[in-house]
């Protein structure tokens, strides 16, 4: 099978690889592109674990070919506090609130639920629980989490104001 | 976790679509959205040789064109859910997208992908022939449209010919300005596949009796089950009691249930007549509104 030789931007970095078409984005960001805070949970799309953001939208990097992710955008979990050492406030919301157990699930929810809330602002619990219903947590039991995603959603509004 | 190995290929159009799939062998396959045969290859289900990647054959659109619903293949059901054109023209459509996969599907789903892959539980389908859509399908011979009742064959198994593409798909938009619809489903939780689906469209005529009623029951059988023969019981009068709870008895009765690893024959069958009642009702509701 012929390899292709493919460039993306991870995190606002350039990355450049030659994969096999059967290579997924997941496969990816773990090896080549030095991003191992994506997860593989399930491998078929369903526990959410290896969401990443493609061009700024949620999708299951584990369904989605490195071939496809040509000349597009990936942000990571990584990316959403930026190059420095501080947390993104999102991140220290799920601190706070006990939101993380085991922390295999949090880059997922964690994207998914900064992702909404840029779109939705003033979502409330029943929307959040909907938008993240496709992020699995075998820890939490979801309320801690969805209680630090309130408590963000809640400074980001007064942001806005 | 790595699928089969396969060559990739990428068009650029429709017909360059069609003549890599007519240069691959019997196993070369359409890569869309890939939220569904994307997992089937990693779970070793679908070994395709060759992916030929339609992403970029044309434009994602949803319009409204000559008395009908247009849609692209390549919209996506993020695309659909938050349409406001969909949801003046095919409300339906717009209730039943919400119920499919969680949003990271949503987003790289197609409408064109849906329907292809035939899979007997699919939302799509299911509005799909509730609404007698048209498919639109470009392969080797040219173009052609097919009734979206006659696409599904079965399990993952659709009429298209090898080296077909499905390029659009068409909602004829019924006249009337007393028209309900109602889409339903029973799933275990959130995105998981549908138990019972039922779609149900009720026209009132100005006294408000029944003058149009379509019904279709979905993810029972190998394919939606149009039973709007049956829901003609309610044509002539208004549709409330007892005539409704009759027609969802009925129906229930009649339409064929598979066997599923998570619910009895019987329940689903129970199912199948509260979610026909509910949607009759409530696509009723909505028509008088």
């Amino acid at each position: 099978m012929s390899k292709r030789e493919i460039s993306l931007q991870v995190n606002g970095h350039p990355v450049e690889a030659v994969v096999e078409p059967n290579m997924s984005l997941l496969e990816l960001l773990r090896t080549e592109a030095g991003a191992p805070e994506v997860k593989l949970g399930c491998g078929e799309g369903v526990c959410g674990t290896c969401t990443v953001l493609l061009d700024g939208e949620p999708v299951s990097s584990c369904l989605v070919f490195a071939v496809q992710a040509e000349g597009h955008e990936v942000t990571t979990v990584r990316g959403l506090a930026g190059d420095g050492e501080e947390l993104h406030p999102l991140q220290r919301s799920f601190l706070e609130h006990a939101g993380s157990q085991c922390g295999f699930c949090t880059p997922g929810m964690l994207l998914t639920a900064k992702w909404y809330l840029d779109g939705h602002p003033t979502a409330g619990r029943e929307e959040l629980r909907a938008a993240l219903a496709g992020n699995l947590c075998r820890c939490t039991g979801y309320t801690k989490i969805l209680d630090a995603v309130e408590a963000y959603r809640d400074l980001e509004v007064v942001h806005v104001d | 976790m790595y699928s089969a190995p396969f060559e990739y290929l990428r068009a650029s159009s429709w017909e360059e679509a069609v003549a890599q799939l007519e240069r691959g062998d019997e196993d070369a396959h359409v890569l869309a959205g890939g939220q569904s045969l994307v997992p089937m290859m990693m779970l070793g289900l679908a070994a395709p040789t060759l992916l030929v990647d339609v992403g970029g054959a044309g434009e994602r659109t949803i319009e409204r064109r000559n008395g009908s619903l247009v849609l692209s293949a390549l919209a996506r059901h993020v695309d659909v859910e938050h349409s406001d054109v969909v949801r003046d023209a095919c409300p339906m459509l717009t209730e039943a997208v919400k119920h499919i996969g969680n949003v990271r599907v949503r987003h790289r789903g197609t409408i064109g992908g849906s329907l292809a892959h035939a899979e007997a539980t699919a939302e799509l389908a299911t509005v799909a022939v509730a609404q007698r859509a048209t498919v639109h399908v470009l392969g080797p011979r040219g173009a052609r449209t097919v009734p979206a009742a006659e696409l599904f064959v079965t399990h993952l198994t659709s009429s298209l010919e090898p080296a077909e593409v499905i390029n659009a798909v068409e909602f004829p938009l019924a006249g009337g300005p007393r028209r309900g619809s109602s889409f339903l489903e029973m799933a275990r939780r959130a995105g998981d596949f549908a138990m019972v689906e039922v779609a149900a469209t009720v026209s009132l005529d100005d006294a408000g009796r029944c003058d149009d009623v379509r019904l279709v029951v979905g993810a029972v059988a190998d394919r939606p089950a149009d039973v709007s023969d049956a829901a003609q019981a309610l044509i002539g009068g208004p549709p409330g009691q007892p005539a409704v709870a009759e027609l969802a008895r009925a129906v229930a009765e009649q339409v064929e249930i598979g066997p599923s690893s998570h619910a009895s024959v019987e329940y689903r069958r129970e199912m199948v007549a509260v979610l026909v009642a509910r949607a009759v009702q409530t696509a009723t509701t909505r028509a008088e509104s």
